[in-house]
């Protein structure tokens, strides 16, 4: 969903993988695990995916959450398409989901998933909305993968891979809910994705 | 650049369903303890209204303050339009105060489209009821009525109303109402059928994309929803119709005509009801009526269409008022 992230560029035949899908599943299977610890025991833990494959590695990361702790970890949706701070630059886009589990969020410990950790500007649009929709306990930050180049003082408490890129390189999360298989690839900004 | 929303002629299916499915995410945030978003701030939204209007205006007022855009209401009483000013130099005067969006309610068909097309204002002009023209976020908020009752409320995101069958009965000629729910309930998809007195019929009712009947009772049975027109007796100036009892009598809904209905039909009604006449207090206090409902899709459905024409440096709904034009 976010251009700056994962467009992968028509012009991008060189785009590499980085991570491929046991690799994934590991990284999150260790993500869960450092979450039972930080949290000790995940008992008030939500996990809150940010559109489109954040919300399937929550879903994940809840899966393997429950198969640590044998509880069920209510996990939901973020949409922050409406607190972006650059809806004034593009056409108005399609909102997603924001699905918040029945619990609520209010004194609870809200980790936000997403895939790829950028610019940090998603991340700020996630805490306002947030914030509008409840006050939690506290709250952390899982992705995938972090990129760098952060533009806000934002860090992840939870990061499956730090990959160094230059600014003219690409990002892709595949996910097989939306893109049929796992993997992460690694591409150079083709002059068709110049637009961005 | 076009920004307007002026006839629901202009939409296209996906502009439609996009404008649904917008307008279902912006309903989920009536459920929120906080029920404002921050996407409009620091626009100016302009209620521009020459007729009287309380539920569209608030309507219109709640869905763009839920969006922190500012609103300036404006009526005609009580402004210099009540002095003689025209409509270009009340447009002016909107311009020159920065306004983002006008919402335009009027009595003169056409006033809509002259102030988005005159060069008068840079803003988006957004129809809330000309003359007996259009009203096309009634026709939406309609359809996302619908589509939630007879589709359902997540089964239904991404899809129109393809195979329905509504049926739109009442005063046809003076409704607004009735002629964007005809363009758009046909752009989703759906089977329209007018029922009204030949009187109430429009001329050239031919061209438009539905059937006609005169007969209530023997269409009903076939509806999946049933729309009751307001009989507008302040545009009733010549006798459409013997007395109200005969009209009452032959097209006014009551619970006998409602048995008849298929057991998932739905009536709905624009709002203002006139209590026995089109309908009767036994149908609109019934669970099938659907006009409380309405008016709260009616603020979801105007937040998406303020956020879709304003929340982006340009609209992600791509009205051309070209096609109003060929269409005419």
């Amino acid at each position: 969903m976010d251009a700056h992230r994962d467009a992968n560029p028509p012009g991008s035949v060189s785009a590499r993988p980085v991570l491929e899908a046991p690799d994934i599943a590991r990284v999150l299977t260790r993500i869960a695990h450092e979450i039972v610890e930080r949290a000790k025991g995940a008992d008030d833990v939500v996990l809150l995916g940010i559109p489109t494959r954040g919300v399937f590695l929550a879903r994940r990361l809840a899966a393997k959450l429950e198969e640590i702790t044998g509880g069920k970890t209510p996990v939901g949706s973020l949409d922050i398409t409406m607190y972006r701070d650059d809806l004034r630059l593009r056409p108005a886009r399609a909102l997603a989901r924001t699905e918040i589990p029945g619990e609520g969020v209010d004194g609870r410990l809200v980790i936000l998933v997403d895939d790829v950790l950028f610019s940090g500007r998603t991340i700020r649009a996630a805490l306002d909305a947030l914030g509008d929709i409840g006050r939690p306990r506290a709250v952390q930050l899982a992705v995938l993968v972090d990129r760098g180049h952060r533009e806000l003082p934002i860090r992840a408490d939870y990061v499956g891979k730090n990959l160094p890129t230059s600014l003219r390189e690409t990002v892709k999360v595949q996910l097989t809910e939306e893109d049929g298989r796992d993997s992460v690839l690694l591409g150079t900004r083709g002059t068709a994705a110049a637009e961005q | 650049m076009k920004r307007h929303l002026i006839s629901a002629a202009d939409l296209t299916r996906d502009d439609a369903v996009l404008i649904l499915d917008t307008a279902e995410e912006m309903a989920r945030v009536a459920d929120r303890p906080i029920k404002k978003l921050p996407t409009l701030r620091g626009r100016t939204v302009v209620n521009l209204f020459f007729e009287d209007s309380t539920r569209t205006r608030i309507s219109f007022e709640a869905a763009a303050k839920r969006l922190s855009a500012d609103v300036i209401n404006f009526s005609a009483k009580g402004s210099s339009v009540s002095k003689g000013e025209s409509l270009k130099d009340t447009a002016l005067t909107l311009e020159a105060m920065g306004a983002d969006a006008v919402v335009i309610r009027h009595h003169a068909s056409g006033a809509p489209y002259r102030l988005a097309n005159s060069g008068w204002i840079d803003g988006a002009v957004v129809n809330a009821g000309d003359g007996t023209h259009e009203h096309p976020t009634q026709a939406l908020l309609d359809a996302f009525t619908m589509r939630r009752r007879l589709v359902g409320r997540d089964a239904g995101l991404g899809r129109d109303l393809s195979g329905r069958r509504i049926t739109i009965v009442g005063d046809v000629l003076h409704s607004r109402v009735a002629r964007s729910n005809v363009h758009l309930l046909t752009t989703l998809g759906a089977e329209v059928t007018l029922v009204a007195p030949p009187t109430l019929v429009p001329v050239g009712v031919e061209s438009w994309p539905c059937e006609v009947s005169y007969d209530l009772d023997t269409v009903l049975p076939k509806s999946d929803a049933v729309m009751m027109l307001r009989v507008q007796r302040e545009r009733m100036n010549a006798a459409f119709f013997p007395t109200e009892r005969e009209y009452a009598r032959r097209y006014g809904l009551d619970g006998d005509r409602m048995a008849k209905m298929p057991e998932h039909a739905i009536v709905m009604h624009p709002g203002p009801m006139n209590r026995g006449m089109e309908i009767t207090a036994e149908v609109a206090d019934s669970d099938r009526c659907t006009a409380v409902e309405q008016v709260a899709n009616g603020v979801s459905t105007r937040m998406a269409v303020l956020y879709l024409l304003l929340g982006g440096s340009e609209p992600a709904v791509t009205t051309n008022n070209a096609r109003t034009e060929e269409s005419k």
